[in-house]
């Protein structure tokens, strides 16, 4: 008798084709993308479907619908994880043996695991940029009351972000959403975060996968401290006295600069009116990406939005439109500077990179063109540059090929 | 090592009313192995995690030894939380695996080395300290994550359903492997789990929660035998206790088709809320077939037989006119062990005795043991 369940939001009869009567690990390799995989306690495989890669994990039925929920509300609360697609139960194999459950996800492209990072040895300063993207991602998630319960670079992926990256959850199995989290519960998150991370820096170390200027404990204790600081920022009450009201919009102008927008501000004044007390109580993370899709129509993310928002500033003062709508002068912005930019790229290699982060790449060749010739370099002459120069020798990193270490799976339970 | 102890510790819920966890006051011995266990929602896991630091204490408070940790950061309670990461690094060896977190702490080196040689001659993985895990069995991985909580030498253990991820098979080997490790290392260890048969079998004592509120805790044995009120006697043993609420008329409770002597003491101990009932108790295994007419015999007519080799259990109805509202844990049957070597077939009636003594009884108003 047939009994395998599909549960899905979408239903997508395509699933059916894939070999459930077979245990993960031993799916065929013709199913499978070669991803490369983080250090996971159950089995875990990326698999091809139509055009798009999908991750499959394998778990008890509870667990896989537990983890689902709990990624749907993430979404919800747009926390920045991954996308849950389906729970697969009532598996079994040919003998009619059961097989485990297993939660589908949607793999998220241009995402780079960080050993991929590492190995690809960037800037000195890339662990530290991992650093801060985890402390904004855990911040986040602190904020929406989630508990991770696990938090490594493992279970975390990241996206190019302009300068920096930014950072998803991808494994919520341990994680619990709360109406708001203890100080014992985000106390015990970063200590295991911070335990986590630099029993993975010293595995790269073992591996010989880490560049040796880097110091394992102090990226570890960065992350707290990092964490601290933003958590500060976000959370914490202010008071002055009360003509000091302009501390209010400055207080506003720190969050927006570290990317957040303020929801809700609490303002408390004393009996005789003479002390302030502002605490923020609502804040989103976006605001530079907020910004940029509301003139524009680009969806992306929020250094890149940031990014090119400065560009739109230094486009406008060039052309002299300071005086004309915003929404006016970024319609134009796009159509004759950063369409323009993306389309000088040639189709192959375009896809090599998300366009906000070849138009950032692009805006740095500029930068660093400009300074050599020492004239203004326009930018469809530095996207020829860039293409020629950099991208070309690049990696495809919309689906970044695995390396091929089968260590990185390795399993428990 | 040390004692646990909760003092009226409490924890309500942001935006609740009532209690997740509701004055527990529990003391836990030194090197003693604890199971909180009871259904989703009963407050075992709070409970833990409130130990843990994880969960603020809003009345009472918890003391590990003499020290009262209420307002203690996580980190500094000297405690471990077992199996919380067991990911292992593929490049590190298993020592370094077992003993980086020494390593984060600052520890020296050669006393890294003796406390990860230590733990892993009690593990029994003496032999693959300098091996990668790639090298490792299944169960050896899970003893490296085991490993991990041992050299760090915390006071106490703490065990959130450790076993739930595991499948069938793993999780008995694992459940006896925790088991008789705890009890060579003598670390006070508390354990949270739903299943009572785990409970029964690692527990040195056992403490049942429900909505919140201690019920019992004991050894198993006492929960076995002398359960304090009907939700504890339900819980505890698979296949679970026949209870039912029955009339009482002459001193006896009225059974199907028998009457069930009570002592005297429970007569004259029952209330006018108890509306001349009472909650009578009886284990499948105390229950002797005998011959039709034998008295304080009933009558159960045989709808299956779950046949389990050295062991058959009987799934029937109640015959007779006072057949109550008997249930065992799910089913809506009385369950009854019988001789596997003489099974009755579908449909036939056989006639059933509760052994001396071995009759449960409660108050039908509170639930509480009344005998």
């Amino acid at each position: 008798m047939e009994t395998l369940q599909i549960t899905a939001a979408t239903p997508e009869s395509a699933l059916l084709d894939l070999p459930w009567r077979v245990p993960l690990e031993e799916w065929p390799a013709e199913v499978l993308a070669a991803l490369p995989r983080g250090i996971s306690r159950h089995i875990v495989r990326f698999v091809k479907l139509g055009k798009r890669v999908l991750a499959v994990k394998e778990t008890r039925d509870h667990y896989a619908f537990r983890e689902y929920e709990l990624l749907r509300r993430l979404q919800k609360l747009e926390v920045p994880c991954v996308i849950p697609l389906a729970v697969v139960t009532g598996r079994l194999d040919d003998d009619g043996e059961p097989l485990e459950a297993a939660i589908i996800t949607e793999h998220l492209s241009f995402s780079l695991p960080y050993r991929a990072i590492f190995s690809q040895a960037l800037r000195p300063d890339t662990a530290t940029r991992l650093i801060d993207a985890l402390a904004v991602l855990l911040v986040r998630l602190h904020l929406a009351g989630f508990y991770w319960g696990d938090v490594s670079l493992s279970n975390t992926l990241f996206r190019r972000d302009a300068d920096r990256f930014a950072a998803y959850l991808v494994d919520a199995e341990t994680g619990d959403l709360h109406r708001e989290l203890t100080p014992g519960q985000r106390a015990y998150d970063l200590d295991l975060a911070r335990t986590n991370i630099i029993g993975e820096l010293f595995d790269l170390e073992a591996g010989e996968l880490l560049d040796e200027e880097v110091d394992a404990l102090a990226i570890g204790d960065a992350l707290l401290s990092r964490y601290d600081e933003l958590w500060n920022a976000l959370t914490q009450v202010e008071s002055f006295s009360a003509d000091e009201r302009w501390r209010v919009d400055a207080r506003i102008r720190r969050l927006n600069d570290l990317g957040f927008d303020v929801g809700e501000l609490a303002i408390v004044t004393d009996i005789d009116g003479t002390t302030v007390e502002i605490q923020p109580k609502v804040v989103d993370a976006g605001h530079h990406s907020r910004r940029l899709l509301r003139l524009t129509g680009l969806d992306v993310q929020d250094n890149q939005a940031r990014r090119l928002l400065n560009d739109l500033d230094a486009w406008r003062a060039h052309t002299d439109r300071l005086s004309d709508s915003e929404q006016l002068v970024a319609h134009d912005w796009l159509l004759h500077s950063f369409e323009p930019t993306i389309a000088a790229v040639p189709r192959e290699l375009r896809k090599k990179l998300e366009p906000a982060q070849l138009f950032h790449e692009i805006l740095d060749h500029r930068w660093f063109l400009s300074q050599r010739e020492g004239r203004d370099v326009p930018m469809p002459e530095a996207a020829v540059s860039y293409v020629e120069q950099v991208l070309r020798h690049r990696p495809d990193e919309a689906m970044l090929s695995s390396d091929d270490d089968a260590d990185h799976d390795l399993l428990l339970g | 090592m040390a004692t646990v102890t909760f003092d009226h510790a409490t924890r309500v819920y942001p935006g609740t009313e009532r209690p997740a966890v509701d004055q527990l006051n529990l003391h836990i011995e030194d090197g003693e192995f604890l199971v909180l266990v009871g259904p989703s929602g009963c407050g075992k896991s709070t409970s833990l995690r409130m130990l843990a630091g994880l969960e603020d204490v809003n009345g009472g408070r918890i003391l590990i030894g003499d020290r009262d940790v209420t307002d203690v950061q996580p980190k500094d309670r000297d405690i471990a939380m077992v199996f919380q990461n067991y990911a292992l690094y593929p490049h590190m060896s298993v020592a370094d695996n077992m003993g980086f977190a020494l390593k984060i702490a600052g520890t020296p080196k050669a006393e890294i080395r003796q406390r990860v040689e230590e733990a892993a001659k009690i593990l029994d993985l003496t032999e693959y300290l300098d091996r990668k895990p790639k090298a490792l069995s299944g169960g050896q991985r899970q003893r490296v994550a085991m490993g991990r909580a041992i050299v760090r030498q915390p006071q106490v253990f703490l065990m959130d359903e450790p076993l739930s991820n595991l499948d069938a098979k793993l999780r008995v080997q694992t459940r006896t492997q925790i088991a008789s490790l705890q009890r060579r290392l003598g670390v006070t260890t508390v354990y949270v789990t739903h299943d009572q048969t785990e409970a029964l079998t690692m527990g040195d004592r056992i403490a049942v929660l429900k909505a919140g509120l201690l019920q019992q805790v004991g050894t198993p044995r006492e929960m076995y035998d002398t359960p304090s009120n009907v939700f504890v006697a339900g819980f505890i043993g698979s296949p679970a206790m026949n209870i039912g609420t029955f009339d009482v008329r002459d001193g006896a409770a009225l059974v199907g088709s028998a009457s069930i002597p009570l002592d005297a003491s429970v007569v004259s101990g029952l209330t006018e809320a108890d509306n001349g009932k009472v909650t009578v108790g009886f284990r499948p295994e105390s229950l002797d077939v005998v011959a039709a007419g034998t008295p304080g015999s009933f009558q159960v007519e045989t709808n299956l037989v779950e046949e389990l080799g050295s062991d058959a259990f009987l799934y029937g109805s109640l015959k007779g006119d006072a057949v109550g509202d008997l249930s065992a844990g799910d089913s809506d049957q009385v369950i009854v062990r019988i001789n596997p070597r003489n099974v009755p077939m579908k449909g036939e009636v056989i006639n059933v005795a509760i052994k001396p003594g071995q009759a449960h009884v409660f108050s039908a108003a509170t639930g509480n043991r009344l005998g």
